[in-house]
């Protein structure tokens, strides 16, 4: 399927529209720096969550780098850092046969269980 | 599944509401225009910190000094949350930065306009934030997951820009007759860029709309550019001063406010490159990143110097 998109919007114009260079042979051999993903505790109590992610040399700087990135209004107590590469994740492709045993369990819910009103405290 | 399948099985997903995320299937073209929209969107905020830096050491007050390095400070996260969000779609940061600075990669063509006086530092966070505060609420239910996200991020932290600027030309607006004055003028300057960050009319386009349909804009520019319009001429009159267009007027049969034909031929020009700053921005751009290249390497160096002398301990 070829689509051509011709409308463009703010932060979103065509690059034959644009007049520029294209020319990117100015390419440094220079490394990059790792990536690595962050998590935040908001507050005491609460677990850490995704946040997102960001790029530094080393996990000091990426634990440095993520306080001025993600807290700057005081959203969380707690950051963890891991290298992106260290994550393993599930295949979305098989998401229906990977979640589908757990589907037909009904009866791992508590409201799968029919008893009598007058029964309290349950 | 057949590629017709999988397109089908895609758009069902968009159109019941369920995010792309990026390990899922999804059409060349829709990867293609997310990763370029974000790109640009990342790049926009990047150099915008370039028209207001150049007030920071000039700023009026400490107060309003402490305020602007937290706006250009911001936008800097705002510019690391986007390239975060290109980068689940397979390119990296380094391949974006190299596109911005060799001219290739576009940003948003207001922040190649100057910022002459102080009263643009108002002007800018009323009405280009303000502009662009529209087209990121809208943004926050784009269809690709890793955007939405930053988007959202991003408009819990835009609105104190707005609100600065507004703020920052209401004290002007009450000064001295010089201090309105320049209140004025910043406003005559910012007013028509500010409509062109929506970009061309929307009957420019004679393709169906791809973007909408799959989401990943929900808004055309004609309807946000109306938006923007019919609430800054609320806003302008609590600061007592106009906005420079005669043509401006509240239309009762379509309940919004008629307003003048853009200058469409400035708009383009400065898009290729030709407006007063676009040179400028690269060339601090490309300055800046050269001239980091020592500390990238270093920071590496020692990281690698660091995992080696942990490696010798531990043996």
């Amino acid at each position: 399927m070829h689509i051509q998109i011709k409308k463009f919007y703010y932060g979103d114009i065509p690059e034959e529209n644009t007049g520029g260079s294209g020319n990117t042979e100015k390419h440094t051999n220079e490394l990059s720096w790792p990536l690595w993903e962050v998590f935040i505790r908001s507050k005491q109590g609460l677990d850490h969550k995704h946040a997102g992610s960001l790029r530094a040399a080393d996990a000091e700087m990426a634990v440095e780098n993520a306080r001025d990135v993600y807290t700057r209004r005081q959203e969380g107590v707690s950051i963890w850092v891991v290298e992106s590469k260290h994550v393993h994740a599930s295949n979305p492709d098989d998401a229906e046969m990977f979640y589908e045993p757990a589907s037909d369990k009904i009866y791992r819910h508590p409201t799968f269980y029919d008893l009598p009103d007058e029964l309290k405290h349950m | 599944m057949s590629v017709i399948d999988l397109e089908k099985a895609f758009q069902d997903k968009i159109d019941k509401e369920i995010k792309i995320e990026p390990k899922d299937w999804m059409p060349e073209a829709y990867r293609k225009t997310n990763l370029r929209q974000i790109s640009q969107h990342a790049h926009s905020e990047i150099v915008g910190m370039l028209p207001e830096g150049n007030w920071i050491s000039r700023a009026p007050s400490l107060k309003r000094k402490a305020i602007l390095i937290a706006k250009v400070q911001d936008e800097a996260g705002h510019g690391l949350y986007l390239y975060s969000a290109a980068e689940t779609l397979g390119t990296s940061r380094d391949q974006m930065v190299e596109d911005l600075n060799s001219g290739k990669a576009k940003y948003s063509s207001i922040f190649n306009y100057p910022t002459l006086t102080w009263a643009d530092m108002g002007a800018v966070g009323w009405l280009v934030d303000g502009a662009a505060i529209l087209n990121q609420v809208m943004l926050c239910r784009t269809s690709y997951g890793p955007y939405a996200r930053a988007m959202v991020r991003i408009c819990k932290e835009e609105s104190f820009h707005q609100r600065q600027g507004f703020e920052s030309l209401l004290v002007l607006s009450k000064g001295s007759q010089a201090q309105r004055d320049m209140c004025q003028d910043a406003i005559n300057r910012w007013w028509w860029p500010s409509l062109m960050m929506f970009g061309p009319k929307d009957s420019e386009s004679t393709n169906s709309d791809q973007s909408i349909k799959w989401k990943i804009k929900r808004k055309t520019n004609d309807e946000l550019r109306q938006q923007f319009v019919d609430m800054i001429v609320e806003q302008v009159k609590l600061l007592g001063m106009t906005l420079p267009d005669p043509n401006l007027k509240w239309n009762e049969a379509r309940k919004h406010y008629d307003f003048g034909e853009i200058n469409w031929e400035e708009f383009w020009n400065v898009v290729k490159g030709n407006g007063p700053c676009n040179k400028q921005r690269l060339a601090a751009r490309n300055k800046a990143h050269d001239e980091g290249a020592w500390v990238r390497a270093a920071a590496l160096a020692y990281a690698e110097k660091r995992k080696n002398r942990l490696k010798t301990k531990a043996a």
